[in-house]
This record gives C-alpha cells, sequence and structure tokens, in this order.
C-alpha cells in the first residue's frame, strides 16, 4: 500500500513538474511584468535596472526554480486584470466550478449505470435500441449546442401551433409541443454562502433551480460515452466463462448481472470514467460561457482575452493538480475495487 | 430407466445467412454412477451437446427439437426458474479453462456459499463449513486460507480443484465436465483426472467427459459416443470401441494415436479436415476423407455420397455407416445361406 | 509509357475491384440502411460544401453583396421572411444558407486537414514508441497521457489561446484555417500514437517481424512496410471518428472566439454569433448551422460506429 502510495505520488508529482515547466514557459515569454508594473512611460534604462533586479534576466533554469519555489507556496503573482493575488481570484471562481462538476458527475453516473446496465441486459429491446440512439446523438451534439438547445426549451420557451388552437384537443396537443421556459439560465442567483469564499448553490431550491440547465448541458457530453462504455464492458463480461459458470452453478440472474458482472463491468469503466470526469473541468469553460455562469472556466476565458497571462498561468496549474489528483484517486479506488492489483502499482 | 436420456436432441445456431445445425439427431443415455465419453475433434459439437444438456448454450444457438429426460422429467421446455433448481444442484459442470471460469473479483468463499445458497436455505457459516469439506476432498493445501483468497492467487491445476469442489458441493447426480484438463500442464492432467474419477466413484456420481484425448476416455469411462460434423457416428463400450473400432472415422482417430505410429516414420493421419457445419457435405459428412468410399474391388460405394447413413449394431456398439452395415449384410447372407 | 501498362494496370485494378466487390465490407454496407443513408447524406454534404461557390445565392465574403438592412430576417417558414433568403440573414444582414454553406466548407476543410495532421503526427510517434521501445516509448507515452488527462479540449484551447496571444489577434484570424489544424493536430495525436502503438506492439511479437530482422532488413523498412499494413484497419476507424471529433473541436474553438472569425465563418462561429441574438428571437442564425453541424458529425459518427462493427479492429481501450 505504502509503496504503491508513493509510485502514485511520484508519478504525480512528475505531471506538475511537466506542466509548471510548460506553463513558466508561457509566462516567461508572453507575460512583461514591467510593462505591467510601471506602465508605459518609464524610460528604457530604468527598465532594465529593474528587470536586472528582478531576476528576469536570470537564466531559464534559474527562474524557473524561482516559479517553482513560489508555486509550492501558491503564489502565481498578480492578477493584471484584477489586480489581487491570482490564487485568491482562483479561489473565488472555483467553488462555483466544482459545484457545477459534482451536479454533473452526479447525474452521470445515476444515469448511465443503470441504463448501461440495461442495454447490455436486453440488448434488444427497443428501450435499449432507443437508448443507443439518443447517445449516438447525443455524442455527435457539441456542448455549447446542448446548451443553447436547452436555453431556447427552457429558458427563452418555443411556442409552436402545428395542430388548431382552437379545438380542445388542438391546444392540448400545441401545449405538449411547446415550452414554457422560465428557467434560470444566466449566471448562479443568489448563492447560501457557506465559509470563507465558498458559497453554494444546492442549500437552497431557487439556487438548485440555477444549476439545472448548466449541469444537464454539461453532463450531456459524457452520459452517452458512459452509457455506451458500460454496455460494450457488460456485453463483453456477459459473455465471459465465469457468467457462463455462474449460470451452470444456478446462480439467479440478478445475482450475475449485478455481481458478477457488474462488478467486472466497472473496473474498466473505473479508469477510463474517472478519467473523463476530471475533463469534465475542460467542459466547464464551454458550458460557464454559454450560462455565464461564474466558475473558474468563465474566468479563463475572459483571462485570455485580456491577455492575464499570470492569471492563464495560476489557472493552468491549478487545473493541473486537479486532474493530477482525480487521476490519482481514481487509481487508488481501482486498486481498492480490483483484487488482482496488489496495490504496489503492478498486477500480481 | 436411465437417470439420463437425450432422443434426437437438435441444436441450431441461428445465423444471418440461415440456421446452421450443430447437433444432428444425437441420442444417448446414462445410467446412475456411469461415466460417458464424448470424444470427437474441436467443432464436431462435443461442448454444444455438453451445453445444451443444461440449455446453456450461448445466443444464437438454441434448442431445435428431441427430448432430454433427466430423472423422469423432460428439461426442455422447462422454465428457467426450474432449470436453475437442476443446474449446479443436481447437475454440475466443470469448464474447460480453469483460469477464465472462477470469477476474478470474486473470492473462492463467495463463489462457493453462493452456489449452496441458490439451492438451499442455509446460513453463511453452515455453507462456509460445507464448502471447507469439499476443499479438503478436492486435496487443496490449506483449504481454510484459500476460501478468503481471489482466483488469482491460485494456479490453474489448484483453480480446476476448485472448480471441482464447486461442482460437487451439493452432491450432484450427474457432473458434466468440459474437456477439464486440456487447459492445464501435462503433469497436472493426469493428478486431476485421477482426482475426478476417485471422487465421482465414491460419490457413485455420473460423469459426462467431453475430451479429444482417446487416452483419458479409455482410462475413466464405461461408455463412449464418437461425434462428427455434429452427428453421433459410433457407440458402445468404451474397450470395445477402443480395441475394435467400426467406424472408418473411428480407426482413424484410434490410428493418429501416437502409440499407434511405427517409430521413425511419419504419423498416421486422417487426410482433410473436417468440414464446416453450414456446407456439410451430402451423404455420410465423413465420405470426402473416408478410404472406403471405394470397394476394394475398385467400385464406388454410392450410398456412402448419397445417403446419411443409420447406425448398424454390431455386438455391443453401434456404427452409422455403409461401409459397416454391407459388411454385416455380407456376413449374415453367408450365414443365412447355410441355414437354408 | 508502352501500350502494355495500361492492361497491366486495368487488370490489376479489376482484380481489386472484384475483391472489394465480394469484400464483407460491401456485403455488410448493402445491409445496413443507416450506414447507406449516413454515406449519402455525408456525401451530399460534401458535395454542397465543394460547390459552395456555385450553390449559396451569394458571397459572404463579399461585403458590397451584403444588405445590413435585411439583417436578422427570418426563414422562409416564419411570419416575417423574405422570399430572396430562403434561410433568412444573420445579424450583419447575410444570407444564412449561403453563409452555412460557406462555413460547412470551412469545417470540413479544417476537420480533415486536422486528421491529416494529427494522424501523421501520432502514426509517427506511435510506430517510434512502439517499435522503438525503452524510454522513446516512456516518454511519449507519458506525453501522451498528460495530453489525454488534461483532455484533448483542454490542450486545443491552452494551444489556440498560446497561438492568440504569439501572433496577435489580425494575423491568427488571417490564418486561422492553418492554425487551427496545427491547434486540432497537436491536440488530439496522442489518440492515434495509442492505437498504433498498441496494434505495433501486437504485431512486433508475430513471426514475420523477426523474419523481416533476422533478413538484415533496416528498421525503418520493417515499420513502414511490414508494420503499418497491419495497423491500417484501426487507424480507418479512429478516423471517421476523429473527423467526427476535429469538427467538433474547431466549432468549439470558434465558440470561445478562438477559432474563425466572423467574416470568414465556421459552422461554430455562425452559431457563437447567432448566440448572441437568441435572447432577442431570433433562433434560426445559432440553431439551423447547429443543426447542420450536428447532422455532419452524427452522419460521420453512423459511418465510425459501422465500420467499427465491420472491422472490429483491436482498438486500444482507455
Amino acid at each position: 500500500m505504502i509503496a504503491f502510495l508513493i509510485k502514485r505520488l511520484f508519478h504525480a508529482l512528475l505531471v506538475m513538474f511537466v506542466i509548471s515547466v510548460i506553463a513558466f514557459a508561457i509566462q516567461d515569454n508572453l507575460g512583461d511584468p514591467i510593462q505591467q508594473m510601471v506602465g508605459q512611460s518609464v524610460p528604457e534604462s530604468e527598465r532594465a535596472a529593474l528587470r536586472e533586479e528582478l531576476g528576469l534576466n536570470d537564466p531559464f533554469a534559474v527562474q524557473y526554480l524561482r516559479f517553482a519555489a513560489n508555486a509550492v507556496h501558491f503564489d502565481f503573482g498578480y492578477s493584471y486584470v484584477f489586480n489581487e493575488p491570482t490564487t485568491d481570484v482562483i479561489l473565488r471562481h472555483l467553488p462555483a466550478t466544482l459545484e457545477l462538476v459534482a451536479a454533473s458527475t452526479f447525474l452521470i453516473i445515476a444515469l448511465s449505470i443503470p441504463i448501461g446496465v440495461y442495454s447490455a441486459i436486453k440488448p434488444r429491446a427497443w428501450l435499449s435500441r432507443f437508448f443507443m440512439g439518443v447517445s449516438i446523438i447525443g455524442i455527435s451534439i457539441p456542448v455549447f449546442l446542448t446548451a443553447i438547445v436547452l436555453i431556447q426549451l427552457f429558458a427563452i420557451g418555443v411556442s409552436f401551433s402545428p395542430f388548431p388552437a382552437d379545438t380542445g384537443w388542438g391546444a392540448w396537443l400545441n401545449d405538449l409541443v411547446s415550452t414554457e421556459g422560465g428557467m434560470p439560465a444566466y449566471g448562479r442567483g443568489n448563492p447560501v454562502p457557506v465559509f470563507g469564499t465558498w458559497e453554494t448553490n444546492f442549500a437552497s431550491l431557487e439556487g438548485l433551480s440555477y444549476l439545472v440547465l448548466p449541469a444537464i448541458s454539461l453532463a450531456s457530453i459524457m452520459l452517452p460515452l458512459f452509457i455506451r462504455l458500460i454496455r460494450a464492458e457488460m456485453l463483453e463480461v456477459l459473455q465471459s466463462e465465469y457468467v457462463k459458470f455462474a449460470r451452470a452453478k444456478g446462480i439467479s440472474p440478478r445475482r450475475i448481472y449485478f455481481l458478477h458482472a457488474l462488478k467486472n463491468t466497472m473496473l474498466p469503466v473505473i479508469t477510463v470514467g474517472g478519467v473523463q470526469i476530471g475533463t469534465l473541468v475542460a467542459y466547464t469553460i464551454l458550458t460557464e460561457t454559454v450560462f455565464q455562469w461564474p466558475g473558474m472556466g468563465l474566468m479563463f476565458l475572459d483571462a485570455i482575452e485580456r491577455s492575464d497571462i499570470p492569471l492563464i498561468v495560476t489557472y493552468l496549474m491549478i487545473v493541473g493538480l486537479i486532474f493530477v489528483i482525480t487521476n490519482t484517486l481514481v487509481d487508488l479506488i481501482y486498486g481498492l475495487v480490483n483484487p488482482t492489483v496488489k496495490l504496489t502499482g503492478k498486477p500480481a | 430407466m436411465s437417470l439420463l436420456e437425450v432422443n434426437h436432441l437438435d441444436v441450431r445456431f441461428a445465423l444471418r445467412r440461415g440456421d446452421v445445425q450443430a447437433l444432428r439427431d444425437v441420442c444417448f443415455s446414462l445410467d446412475r454412477g456411469e461415466r460417458l465419453g464424448i470424444v470427437g475433434e474441436s467443432g464436431a459439437g462435443k461442448s454444444v451437446a455438453a451445453f445444451s444438456l443444461l440449455n446453456l448454450i450461448a445466443k444464437p444457438g438454441y434448442i431445435a427439437g428431441g427430448s432430454i429426460r433427466f430423472d423422469g422429467q423432460e428439461l426442455i421446455g422447462l422454465s428457467d426458474r426450474a432449470l436453475r433448481r437442476i443446474r449446479g444442484h443436481r447437475i454440475s459442470m466443470i469448464f474447460q479453462d480453469p483460469m477464465m471460469t472462477l470469477n476474478p473479483v470474486l473470492t473462492i468463499g463467495e463463489q462457493m456459499v453462493e452456489c449452496l445458497k441458490a439451492h438451499r436455505r442455509i446460513s453463511t457459516r453452515d455453507a462456509r463449513a460445507i464448502s471447507l469439506r469439499k476443499l479438503e476432498q478436492v486435496q487443496i493445501p490449506s483449504p481454510e486460507a484459500r476460501l478468503d483468497q481471489y482466483p488469482h492467487e491460485l494456479s490453474g491445476g489448484m483453480r480446476q480443484r476448485v472448480i471441482i469442489a464447486i461442482a460437487l458441493l451439493l452432491d450432484p447426480d450427474i457432473i458434466i465436465a468440459d474437456e477439464p484438463t486440456t487447459a492445464l500442464d501435462v503433469t497436472i492432467q493426469a493428478e486431476i483426472m485421477a482426482l475426478l474419477l476417485e471422487l465421482c466413484e465414491e460419490h457413485n456420481v455420473g460423469l459426462v467427459l467431453i475430451t479429444h484425448d482417446l487416452g483419458v476416455v479409455s482410462q475413466v469411462t464405461q461408455r463412449m459416443l464418437v461425434m462428427y460434423a455434429g452427428r453421433v457416428i459410433e457407440q458402445g463400450p468404451t474397450r470395445e470401441i477402443i480395441n475394435d473400432p467400426q467406424h472408418p472415422y473411428t480407426q482413424g482417430l484410434i490410428n493418429a494415436l501416437p502409440q499407434m505410429a511405427t517409430p521413425g516414420e511419419r504419423l498416421n493421419q486422417i487426410p482433410g479436415s473436417m468440414p464446416s457445419l453450414s456446407h456439410l457435405p451430402s451423404g455420410c459428412a465423413f465420405h470426402p476423407r473416408c478410404g472406403f468410399v471405394t470397394r476394394p474391388d475398385g467400385s464406388t460405394r454410392q450410398a456412402c455420397v448419397d445417403e446419411v447413413p443409420g447406425f448398424v449394431t454390431s455386438g455391443n456398439c453401434q456404427a452409422a455407416c455403409h461401409m459397416v452395415a454391407e459388411m454385416i449384410e455380407r456376413e449374415r447372407i453367408p450365414a443365412e445361406e447355410q441355414d437354408s | 509509357m508502352t501500350t502494355t501498362t495500361p492492361t497491366v494496370a486495368s487488370s490489376s485494378t479489376a482484380s481489386r475491384w472484384e475483391r472489394f466487390r465480394d469484400s464483407y465490407l460491401l456485403y455488410s454496407f448493402k445491409r445496413d440502411l443507416i450506414a447507406q443513408l449516413s454515406l449519402a447524406v455525408f456525401i451530399v454534404m460534401v458535395a454542397c460544401a465543394v460547390l459552395a461557390p456555385w450553390l449559396a445565392p451569394m458571397n459572404p465574403y463579399d461585403l458590397a453583396q451584403i444588405d445590413i438592412l435585411a439583417s436578422e430576417l427570418p426563414p422562409f417558414w416564419v411570419d416575417g421572411s423574405d422570399p430572396a433568403y430562403v434561410m433568412g440573414t444573420d445579424a450583419q444582414g447575410r444570407d444564412l444558407l449561403s453563409t452555412i454553406l460557406y462555413g460547412l466548407r470551412v469545417s470540413l476543410i479544417i476537420g480533415f486537414g486536422a486528421v491529416a495532421m494529427q494522424a501523421t503526427l501520432g502514426v509517427c510517434f506511435g510506430l517510434l514508441a512502439g517499435y522503438l521501445g525503452g524510454r522513446v516509448d516512456a516518454f511519449l507515452m507519458r506525453l501522451a497521457d498528460i495530453q489525454l488527462s488534461f483532455s484533448t479540449l483542454m490542450v486545443a484551447i491552452v494551444v489556440g489561446a498560446l497561438f492568440k496571444a504569439i501572433f496577435g489577434g489580425a494575423t491568427f484570424s488571417a490564418y486561422a484555417v492553418p492554425l487551427l489544424v496545427l491547434i486540432i493536430g497537436l491536440a488530439e495525436w496522442p489518440q492515434y500514437a495509442r492505437t498504433v502503438r498498441a496494434s505495433v506492439l501486437a504485431e512486433k511479437g508475430k513471426e514475420y517481424v523477426d523474419a523481416a530482422r533476422v533478413m538484415g532488413l533496416r528498421s525503418r523498412r520493417i515499420m513502414f512496410r511490414h508494420i503499418l499494413p497491419n495497423t491500417l484497419s484501426p487507424i480507418f476507424v479512429i478516423s471517421t471518428v476523429q473527423v467526427a471529433n476535429a469538427i467538433i473541436s474547431e466549432a468549439a474553438l470558434s465558440f470561445l472566439g478562438l477559432g474563425m472569425p466572423e467574416t470568414q465563418p465556421s459552422l461554430g462561429s455562425l452559431i457563437k454569433s447567432g448566440f448572441d441574438y437568441i435572447q432577442s428571437g431570433s433562433w434560426w442564425i445559432t440553431l439551423i448551422p447547429g443543426l447542420v453541424l450536428v447532422v455532419l458529425v452524427l452522419v460521420i459518427n453512423l459511418l465510425g460506429d459501422w465500420l467499427r462493427d465491420v472491422l472490429n479492429p483491436r482498438l486500444y481501450k482507455g
């Protein structure tokens, strides 16, 4: 167990090292702190002095070490735009993004497992075909388009009147194909403060209503992938000899599906899926843009538009850290679930 | 009446381009405590026969006709729930590859206890006690520790012992063993086979042993079936068939054994290979490979090409072969002529 | 060229055609209605894109043809439409149908270009990693791991943002097409590299590769002449899916303002430009290009699914 942890930790550090080198290279080549600090009017000689004083003429490696030393203390300098430490800016935006990701993750897990398992157990049922059809369409719709369609349908509302509106049934059918709109689709509303800069949308019904459309759109990218993955793995497991043997032992189908097969299905799903949940953070950039959700993704896009290099660099480092942590956690969970992995990192 | 009676069993695979018949008109029976071998090349339908007994053939396979009577009860058409009460309980199975047969994420104990619990109202503690006793019977070292181990912690031979223990858990009437030793090391094969034989004799359990190893069949079984291209082509007491095979195919099989070859010369082999089930030759399915289609006098035995042979009885054995039928006929006619 | 060559060539193409005609690929295609429909729709869309300059009622790149007074006109089935603009107009008064046709062209060019780019990168790296093994393998695959764990979208956004910062907005817009091809290519090469590496490792163990080595063939020749042909079927299968992904990536980048400029819109930047007007009720500017994008990606994905089922290659899992 300890050997496994050390190995994972080493791997994580290596990844963070690569990310930090890239982030630093960006900062080094694109950011000009002097201009930010003193503005245009200061003569060139004074700038050069300041440059020397700040150590900006030092070799790349020396500057990197300084950057890394600060990074360990989460000190990435000041944001050009907000004029405060970048980590403070990020911390202010982090809860919104994490809550969005958490809500989507919940939706994905709660829906993909039952649907995937069902369509593997009954591959020919019309409901399974329907799910598979919907999921391939789902894969083909870009997340921002899902978001826009959701806004049109549930925030703005759509009124169709293909049926005669003056008859009772016509009006009823018209109502059925039309949507009301009115769902909030802009920002977070008034989230409830929990502690520090953390405000939550989970604490009130109103807060949750703001979360609904963004969470559904964010979930819509991964949900079809997960359904297809779970179905494919489950179908494969159901073909296996040990499932056949369990049948030959006279075990009930329910136990075969939900213990014998599902446990084996979830092993690859955890590895692939865990990493995918991490990448949800990347997709928040798109969802947050559409819904103006005040999270890190929106902040990052703003930072790009305004060339706020320190903030961009900090975002990359923090997101990198989030990915590394999720990946390590996933590996740990996998090791705990799969008995054939002795937690030394290699299969026994 | 025998414990197990299989009559005219037809099994088909529903493929897109039409049905393929995997078993045709398979008949055999098994008495209580009797050991039967089913022999044939791979693809002859041995495993399909084994799996169809408990209706465990994987889709798109299905039982198209015939009857399987076990202890007076017809199994074909039985509901899955009713069949489940027989599977693992009165008829249990041993699979080919012990590395694939046990569920990798469940402990040995869990996989044994669930089997007992599926068939009996029993506490986990009692189920574990029974499991332990069975593990002792299959001579696994430190059986107590095995219960909480996962399959990957055991060697192949060890796993096959566990599987035999699972097969014996509920004291079944019949064990169907589908090539139980093929996937094992040669040195372990004999050990496992001896163990299986000993346990069957000790508990008076019937055994249907599917194998392509004639040596094993001759050592373990009392009666045997030879299958070719989905049909039974010869059946009878094992010793008689091995010593005096009637069907040219069985003769070929026995001749192909290494010990039958003259040292220093090539092994005897049957020319050609088994036809695909979807493109069976006309008449006797074996005729394109058979050396007896042409009579000694040079004429062709047309029946071999045109007609599917029926069984003819010779001694205690039955063979489905036109040549054998002709020979018996020829022997009988002079005898009758002498009588008259 | 002598007179005999054509006959030789035609006989060899004839046999190739015969082989194709008898192949399982064609057989299952003939039986699969969805695959046929998808291919038909895809061909129509590609044709529309290629022929856009002749099919489109007006040229959206030509400012002289644009009538700003005719902006935000709805499509023909909605009240207040102008019959001159079948699909309506966008906020700048461009005919939406023409803009979509040109946008489809841009999306397809970038999609295929980016896949060519990532396939080239990925196949080379994958072959190297799989064949050489050792440190090269470890380095390349670790890089692929990191990139994939960051998700290709994130990498594309970061690289896109960098390019925009390095070149400046104006230059970026001017060279948007090749830059996007490069960005998406850089972001997505690991998919190919992993698949190719997996097949190479599987092929490498086989005897014919040993035989080639024993015969003294150089490793480059072994890789390209002996191993690569055997990895083609998984490459082919992921290529279809990757074209769909590249088109979506391009749309996402454009939607974020890191892609095609509005003066030369792709489907993605059309959707983006329309999104600003959706609250004012002009849904068609964003939803009609959106529908075209979804149909395009969907038929490619359906074809990819069908191919995967038929060829059933050993794909890299996880």
